[in-house]
């Protein structure tokens, strides 16, 4: 019990966020705006309005994502360099993918990409390793593991956005056209998100469940390129022509990642509970992490994955409308899109309204993966429309 | 809340089906598939056009409905709770959140008051005090974006339910339903079209279709409805002056455009616009798309080479596309009806690493006889290359459902088909062929194998079999030999024949051959006796090609018609604020989350009792974070030795 006068002494931290940046903040800052400047006055006669808009504002999000998660900053300037590196071996020439070393094993996008792959399946192992052993340095393994496989697969699709303008002037674009490069987009992005919360929640024991529906997309990857020989770069048809396709994928793979990445959170959940109950003692139950974590970042990832989808619908409605001519006209792939968002709609609705919690939620979000998943790849499969551009 | 729930479900489930069963199919293609019966459940269920069914509009009706009473009951208390700071609260409940915290501070309530609000206010939080009888209350709170949240989502979906509502064809169901509309089923030409299936240019909404040929113009529009179509009257006149296709190296196509003059009483000038896809054009609220395109007309002229009767030289024949014509054959007259010319035909190449090539243009045309049975034909003007000899390709086939069958008919040296022609109707022509099959004869005779006379037999035995042969092929040959050797020789005789038969062929061959200025005492160069085998084979597929015609493309005058989409959408000026308000709304709904903070003071036997409570209506784990924070703070500050 305190009794004498007490002096109160609040002290606060008063700096403002750009004073509490640090000096590798502002290097990397640096960089960014003349990497950015220097793409804006190389290009900025070959861009329209549009395209020069998305180059200023990816440059901003960048440089605010990466003062609030430094990893980012390391991140992207590894991918800047490698591409770099990758883009001076070419010398303006495709053919040097067979001549250079470096090319050839390590940066051309195709080698790239299977360094990617190879990594994400390695990190899933040892993510596992992780789990089951507890040893500090097979998780220390696996996530730098995840980190460089992400690093990998941005370059790798760096590097091919490079080669499609070596095939011709006229064929290049950027590289989130068809399935194959979206299954790219969809690793390094699921990745990314989960890097995310790995470091937020100080846990690494999602990871191997998440880097399983990585390994999965790779398996698919692989199987696409080469069975189906799907990894050439195409000329773009001409509906696909637009600075729409810049925004609206992405978007789009930010859904799809953070709603997969919720799926695999519903998976854990399921299994820690189950854990719970019969073995209270296993390793499930004790090294998977807490049940209110994982409501938790199946909620963020769910809402993540739903403005981000909800965005991405809306931009593609309003590509629609100026490549089709309406902006909604039931397309099987729109309407499974809608299909997609009512069920996170309801999920949500029921959280949030009726507080639904635990079981039941985990279960409907890995079903809800299977209806995105149809959205994804069972339109383009089974139903015909105007999106048929990435048959299979 | 629940009825929201059920009538998305409803949505969804509608949704699937729209997707499974393909939507505006014609209606005989339903026929095909489902059979009598369960297309007209199905019919009768609107499955045909999910999206425009009775039953869907409803669902959405409710949806707006149930939507706009949720934001009517809602609003007025969301709008209270983002300005009510919740000066009211009681000391007890405050110690009944999950989040609370006390201390006994020996300080003057002001000092303690004013160090809360500090750290409050640095954590971003709006606050208001209120002096009670006994205590001090200071009230925080962070985020009114989950509540503007609620408001702008909910606002956007009943918006967008309606633009989207407006846009359809609810109007034009109302209008039919009154019988002021009736769906054309004919296939006839625009201006022959009865009043009752046509829409002023006042319509509100539409979205159709027209086919323009270059040159050309239009002032209507065809609306796809159920089973036929309506005909919509534009506010202006689309002229197309050019339509163009450009391609990649690799001969994809790359863009599609459209030269267009917009004509109008109430413009100066006519408007003029170039379109493409991802461009178009926007006039009088009439957007202009670039969807497709075909031939608009092309003239052709064709040569026809006979393939049954005795006429040598060709027919010209000169046609338009989409046009028919009455055509003057050895089995009578039929109809030649022009469907498609193409300029390109891009297929994927034979070649090593590239991916296409084109094989030049092509016509396709139906011949019909006046039975009314038809075949169908593709001709491609230019020889193809096929395992690195050149053939005019001639694709038949009965009915669209079949693939083509192709007559591969050899080219000579200089790429044209003058040689086979010549070659086969030399085998038409009875008298040269009698003559030639005489030496023949005579050849084999000398040997001393044949009595004297029997050439003569001979010869008629030859030129019969030829005559067999390119009447009906190789399978009129052997019905000839089944008819007439008994069956223990045939294989005997079939041998024979066939040398025979080929021994003739080559005797004309090597005639024409001479006649062309070859010489051919080092025997024939292999290209020419490959011609020979090639020739052979085609003569026999003939009979299978059915036709009494070859027709050669020799020219054309390509004419494109544009394939141009006009919508007019006023739901748009709904839609697209609402889909701004949507994507405002989910994220600051989601990321905006609010939280309330309470610090209670009370002057207690010389100190302050204070009491930290908060609660969060979303996002408790962050939240929890956040007062973690907050309360080491407090905790530092209020009790600095412990
Ligand atoms: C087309 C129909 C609807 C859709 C797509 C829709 C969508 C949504 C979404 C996405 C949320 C966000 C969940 C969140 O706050 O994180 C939400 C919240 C909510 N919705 Fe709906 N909603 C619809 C209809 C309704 C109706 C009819 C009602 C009322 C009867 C309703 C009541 C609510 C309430 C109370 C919330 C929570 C608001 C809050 O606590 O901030 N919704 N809705």
């Amino acid at each position: 019990m305190v009794t004498s006068n007490q002096t109160l002494k609040l002290e606060l931290d008063q700096r403002s966020l750009l004073q509490r940046l640090k000096l590798t903040d502002w290097i990397w800052a640096a960089m960014l705006l003349a990497g950015t400047f220097f793409v804006y006055g190389e290009y900025n006669e070959l861009m329209d309005i549009y395209e020069k808009g998305i180059l200023i504002l990816t440059a901003a999000t960048l440089l605010v994502m990466g003062f609030s998660w430094r990893a980012l900053q390391i991140l992207t300037t590894l991918i800047a360099l490698l591409s770099l590196f990758a883009l001076s071996r070419y010398g303006g020439e495709l053919a040097q993918v067979e001549q250079d070393f470096f090319l050839k094993f390590m940066f051309s996008s195709q080698s790239a990409i299977m360094w990617m792959s190879a990594l994400y399946v390695m990190a899933t192992i040892a993510y596992f390793g992780w789990l089951f052993s507890q040893v500090e340095f097979v998780g220390r393994v696996a996530s730098s593991m995840t980190w460089i496989a992400t690093a990998m697969g941005f370059v790798g699709l760096m590097v091919r956005w490079y080669e499609s303008y070596l095939i011709g002037t006229d064929v290049g674009h950027i590289p989130v056209s068809n399935l194959y490069e979206v299954f790219i987009l969809f690793s390094i992005i699921t990745a990314l998100i989960y890097l995310h919360y790995e470091k937020r929640y100080n846990t690494r024991s999602l990871g191997g469940f998440v880097l399983l529906i990585i390994s999965a997309a790779v398996g698919f990857l692989l199987w696409y390129a080469f069975d189906r020989n799907a990894a050439g770069i195409q000329p773009l048809v001409p509906a696909l022509q637009s600075y729409w396709m810049k925004i609206h994928v992405p978007a789009n793979f930010v859904g799809y990642g953070a709603f997969a990445l919720a799926a695999m959170v519903g998976v854990v959940y399921l299994l820690k509970k189950r854990a719970l109950d019969h073995n209270p003692t296993g390793v499930m139950a004790l090294r998977l992490p807490e049940l209110n974590m994982l409501d938790d970042v199946m909620y963020k990832s769910i809402a993540l994955g739903f403005a981000f989808f909800t965005l991405a619908t809306i931009l593609g409605a309003l590509w629609a409308a100026e490549a089709w001519g309406g902006y909604w006209s039931w397309d099987p792939k729109e309407t499974w899109a809608l299909i997609v968002w009512l069920n996170y709609a309801a999920w949500l609705h029921m959280r949030l309204t009726k507080g639904w919690r635990g079981r039941p939620m985990a279960w409907w979000s890995v079903i809800g993966l299977f209806v995105t998943l149809f959205a994804f790849l069972g339109v383009n499969m089974f139903l015909s429309g105007l999106h048929s551009y990435g048959e299979l | 809340m629940n009825l929201a729930i059920t009538l998305l479900v409803a949505i969804s489930f509608a949704s699937i089906i729209g997707t499974v069963l393909q939507q505006n199919q014609p209606y005989s293609d339903y026929l095909l598939k489902f059979g009598p019966f369960w297309f007209e459940v199905f019919k009768a269920l609107g499955l045909f056009q999910v999206y425009s069914a009775i039953w869907f509009l409803i669902i959405l009706g409710f949806l707006v409905l149930s939507t706009s009473v949720c934001i009517y009951r809602n609003m007025p208390r969301m709008f209270r709770e983002m300005q009510d700071f919740r000066l009211e609260v009681k000391e007890k409940s405050l110690r009944n959140h999950k989040h609370h915290n006390e201390w006994e501070v020996a300080a003057p309530i002001e000092e303690c008051l004013s160090v809360s609000q500090e750290l409050l206010a640095h954590h971003g939080f709006r606050l208001r005090e209120k002096a009670g009888d006994n205590y001090q209350l200071l009230s925080a709170i962070k985020g009114a974006g989950s509540r503007w949240g609620y408001l702008l989502t909910h606002i956007a979906i009943v918006l967008i339910c309606i633009g989207g509502l407006m846009d359809g064809n609810v109007l034009l169901k109302i209008a039919e339903s009154l019988g002021e509309i009736k769906v054309e089923k004919r296939n006839i030409l625009a201006n022959e079209v009865p009043d009752i299936s046509r829409l002023a240019s006042s319509n509100l909404s539409y979205r159709g279709n027209v086919s323009i040929p270059e040159g050309g113009g239009a002032n209507v529009v065809f609306l796809g409805y159920k089973d036929g179509y309506l005909v919509q009257q534009l506010p202006f006149t689309i002229e197309v002056e050019d339509f163009r296709i450009e391609h990649y190296e690799s001969g994809q196509p790359k863009s599609f455009e459209s030269d267009l003059v917009i004509v109008d009483d109430e413009l100066e000038a006519p408007l003029r616009e170039t379109i493409s896809v991802n461009h178009p054009l926007t006039y009088k609220g009439v957007s202009i798309y670039q969807a497709s395109f075909g031939d608009g007309g092309s003239k052709i002229e064709l040569k026809g080479w006979s393939l049954a009767g005795a006429q040598k030289e060709p027919v010209a024949i000169k046609g338009i596309i989409n046009q028919s014509q009455k055509i003057q054959t050895s089995i009578g007259e039929m109809d030649l009806e022009l469907n498609d010319f193409r300029l390109f035909n891009i297929q994927p190449s034979p070649e090593e690493g590239r991916k296409f090539h084109n094989i030049g243009s092509s016509i396709q045309f139906k011949l019909r006889a006046a039975t009314g049975e038809a075949k169908e034909y593709l001709n491609y003007m230019s020889p193809i290359s096929t395992d690195g000899r050149l053939y005019f390709m001639s694709g038949v086939r009965s009915s669209p459902a079949e693939p083509f069958q192709y007559l591969y008919l050899p080219a000579d040296s200089s790429a044209s088909i003058h040689r086979f022609m010549t070659f086969y109707n030399r085998l038409k022509d009875s008298k040269g062929l009698h003559q030639l099959a005489l030496k023949a004869a005579s050849a084999t005779t000398d040997s001393g194998a044949v009595p004297e006379g029997g050439q003569e037999e001979i010869a008629n035995m030859m030129s019969m079999l030829v005559r067999i042969y390119v009447q009906g092929g190789m399978d009129a040959v052997i019905g000839a030999i089944e008819s007439r050797i008994p069956e223990e020789k045939r294989e005997e005789i079939a041998g024979i024949y066939v040398k025979i038969l080929r021994h003739l062929l080559g005797t004309v061959y090597l005639d024409l051959l001479k006649e062309e200025g070859q010489s051919i005492e080092k025997g024939m160069s292999e290209f020419d006796s490959q011609f020979f085998e090639d020739a052979g084979a085609a003569i026999g597929a003939i009979e299978r090609y059915g036709s009494p015609f070859y027709f050669q493309l020799v020219n054309y005058e390509h004419i494109q018609a544009t394939g141009l989409q006009l919508t007019r959408s006023p739901g748009k000026n709904l839609v697209y604020p609402g889909c701004f308000m949507l994507a405002l709304g989910v994220f600051l709904m989601f990321y905006m989350p609010q939280r309330r903070l309470w610090v209670w003071l009370r002057k207690k036997d010389g100190s302050v009792q204070v009491i930290l409570s908060g609660n969060a209506v979303r996002n408790e784990m962050d939240f929890a974070n956040e007062y973690q924070e907050i309360h080491e703070k407090l905790d530092e500050v209020f009790s600095p030795h412990t």
